[in-house]
């Protein structure tokens, strides 16, 4: 089997000097797919979301992109390299308009951003008519459509989601997981954390169950979906 | 009852002088907001870096005047102001390479920023004195009014006058063209965006590939502008004198709060306000009392409500009523 696009391949370590959250843990996505983290309360899901994107010290382990060791590169560089993420909070510019959101997400590009811009308003029309108003005056799920937008506009091979769901309705989190779907149909790697175990499962290739920072069950989504060991622990029977 | 002449007295002693001041307050306040803004702490030294960026500005001045360079009916200063600006700008620049960049690497507490900007503000502070000594300094030349008591009345035949120095004159337009300058790099170019981006959220800002040192370098850049620019309008249109530059800190960062940290149109709100408030409460209104009440009611009180000695407890005042009631300021700044 080769290798997937992006592995974090037994990272065992925690933050600064503290105590290790993750144990051998690994997680990884295929080239245009959606890989999964789940697992209850402080099993280190996010944790091994910033492991993978150089926001903590790995002890052991390491983190490769399409076959290159990217382990020592600051997250910065790994932005450069082609990997977006969107934090869990504060993951806008909230005194900053939509469009500026937007361009300041292309900083590092010094090509024309026009092209990818007209490409995040297609994918989300809403985000078009707000573009002069502040982000921080748009409501919960219009911010993270801001977000998302901010991180595709270096125009990554993989995108990073922490929790994208978090603190929106149910009607929002549909929509949103359908434009992550679109997302990863353009060839982009989705690897994301959620705490909606039952349907992020559903749309994922792959998924990954951590509890105490250690693998518990790795498949693709519809086996953990199927597997009544998962049903039973994490996803109410 | 003469309104007219109790309008033109007004306009003379107290909206005149407030709004030369009140442009000098809120170029003072803007570099203070951007420094709370950006590098995130009360930067002290403020009032001496505006004492140094005159200070280079009136040496400029005196070598210009020696060798008779001016500029006819204006100040000889304006000519050097540009030197003033990219020497200040030079001495920020190395002062944030040689101090506050060591405290930034290890992520120093705002209020240990804060001592630190106070050492700073005692290095400056001897540096000017050391250099052109505590002493009083004038060095306005040029035309000394736009327009004078007597034309003034000459115009109007109305015994009162106004007066409008030509310090003041060129103070208002000078600030206005700079606050319109920093107002569309901060929301036109893409270094502005990016420093508007790094004040409102680091961490993303960085996720965004915004180079930090980038940004803290041109805001040092800005602050010198602005201080330099801030302390020679000043002193046109006072005098110089580096204790007075120091004491100016107070009403500078009164203005800053009272119009919201962080927020650059507060800045400019927070200096007039705090301007108007201490010269109308520090202003005699006998005169213009006696003009609109009737004969018999004359008052013979000077009508002043605090002498202009205390015209530092305005500012301390208003700054304590803005942090029981509005602690964000006007423009909803950040909270101190």
């Amino acid at each position: 089997m080769s290798e997937p696009f992006l592995i974090g391949e037994a990272m065992t370590g925690g933050y600064g000097s503290g105590a290790d959250i993750l144990h051998d843990c690994t997680v990884a996505v295929e080239k245009g797919q959606i890989a999964v983290i789940v697992g209850p309360n402080g099993a280190g899901k996010s944790t091994a979301m910033k492991a993978v994107f150089g926001m903590l010290n790995l002890r052991r382990g390491a983190v490769r992109l399409d076959g290159r060791d990217i382990t020592k590169l600051s997250p910065q560089d790994r932005v450069a390299a082609g990997m977006g993420f969107v934090p869990q909070t504060a993951n806008v510019f909230t005194s900053l308009s939509v469009e500026e959101n937007l361009e300041m997400g292309a900083f590092l590009r010094r090509d024309d951003i026009q092209a990818t811009m007209e490409q995040v308003y297609d994918l989300f029309p809403i985000l078009r008519e707000k573009r002069r108003q502040a982000a921080g005056e748009l409501s919960g799920g219009q911010r993270q459509q801001v977000a998302v937008g901010r991180a595709l506009m270096t125009k990554p091979q993989v995108l990073m989601l922490d929790e994208p769901t978090a603190g929106v309705s149910p009607i929002v989190m549909d929509e949103l997981f359908d434009r992550i779907i679109e997302v990863a149909r353009t060839g982009i790697s989705i690897l994301m954390v959620e705490q909606n175990a039952r349907q992020a499962l559903a749309i994922a290739d792959k998924g990954y169950v951590l509890v105490q920072g250690r693998n518990a069950f790795t498949d693709t989504g519809a086996a953990l979906l199927a597997d009544p060991d998962v049903r039973k622990s994490f996803l109410g029977g | 009852m003469d309104i007219l002449n109790a309008m033109a007295a007004l306009t003379n002693f107290v909206l005149v002088p407030a709004v030369a001041y009140g442009s000098q307050l809120a170029l003072g306040a803007l570099g203070v907001t951007l420094i709370y803004g950006i590098l995130r702490f009360s930067n002290f030294a403020h009032g001496d870096t505006m004492a140094f960026g005159t200070m280079i500005t009136i040496l400029v001045t005196w070598w210009l005047q020696s060798v008779g360079v001016g500029l006819g009916p204006l100040p000889t200063a304006l000519l050097a102001l540009p030197v003033g600006i990219v020497v200040t700008a030079l001495l920020l620049l190395g002062t944030d390479r040689i101090v506050y960049r060591f405290y930034r690497r290890q992520k120093a507490a705002p209020v240990i920023l804060v001592i630190v900007s106070m050492g700073v503000m005692f290095i400056m502070n001897g540096l000017v004195r050391i250099i052109i000594g505590p002493g009083d300094q004038r060095f306005s030349d040029g035309a000394r009014f736009i327009l004078s008591v007597r034309e003034f009345k000459a115009m109007t035949g109305l015994r009162e006058g106004i007066a409008i120095k030509t310090t003041q004159g060129i103070t208002v337009v000078t600030a206005v063209v700079v606050v319109l300058i920093l107002f569309w790099f901060l929301s036109r170019t893409r270094t502005g965006k990016s420093m508007r981006a790094f004040s409102d959220n680091e961490d993303l800002a960085l996720l965004s590939g915004i180079n930090p040192e980038r940004v803290v370098m041109y805001t040092w850049i800005i602050v010198g502008v602005l201080a330099t620019v801030a302390g020679v309008l000043y002193g046109l249109d006072k005098s110089f004198k580096p204790f007075t530059y120091f004491q100016l800190l107070l009403p500078i960062f009164a203005a800053a709060i009272v119009g919201g940290l962080g927020s650059p149109l507060g800045a400019i709100a927070g200096g007039f306000v705090i301007a108007f408030s201490e010269v109308t409460v520090t202003y005699a209104f006998k005169k213009v009392a006696n003009y609109l009440l009737p004969g018999n009611l004359e008052v013979d009180a000077l009508l002043q409500l605090l002498s202009t000695d205390y015209k530092f407890a305005v500012s301390f005042a208003i700054l304590i009523i803005v942090l029981l009631f509005r602690p964000t300021g006007l423009f909803k700044g950040k909270s101190v």
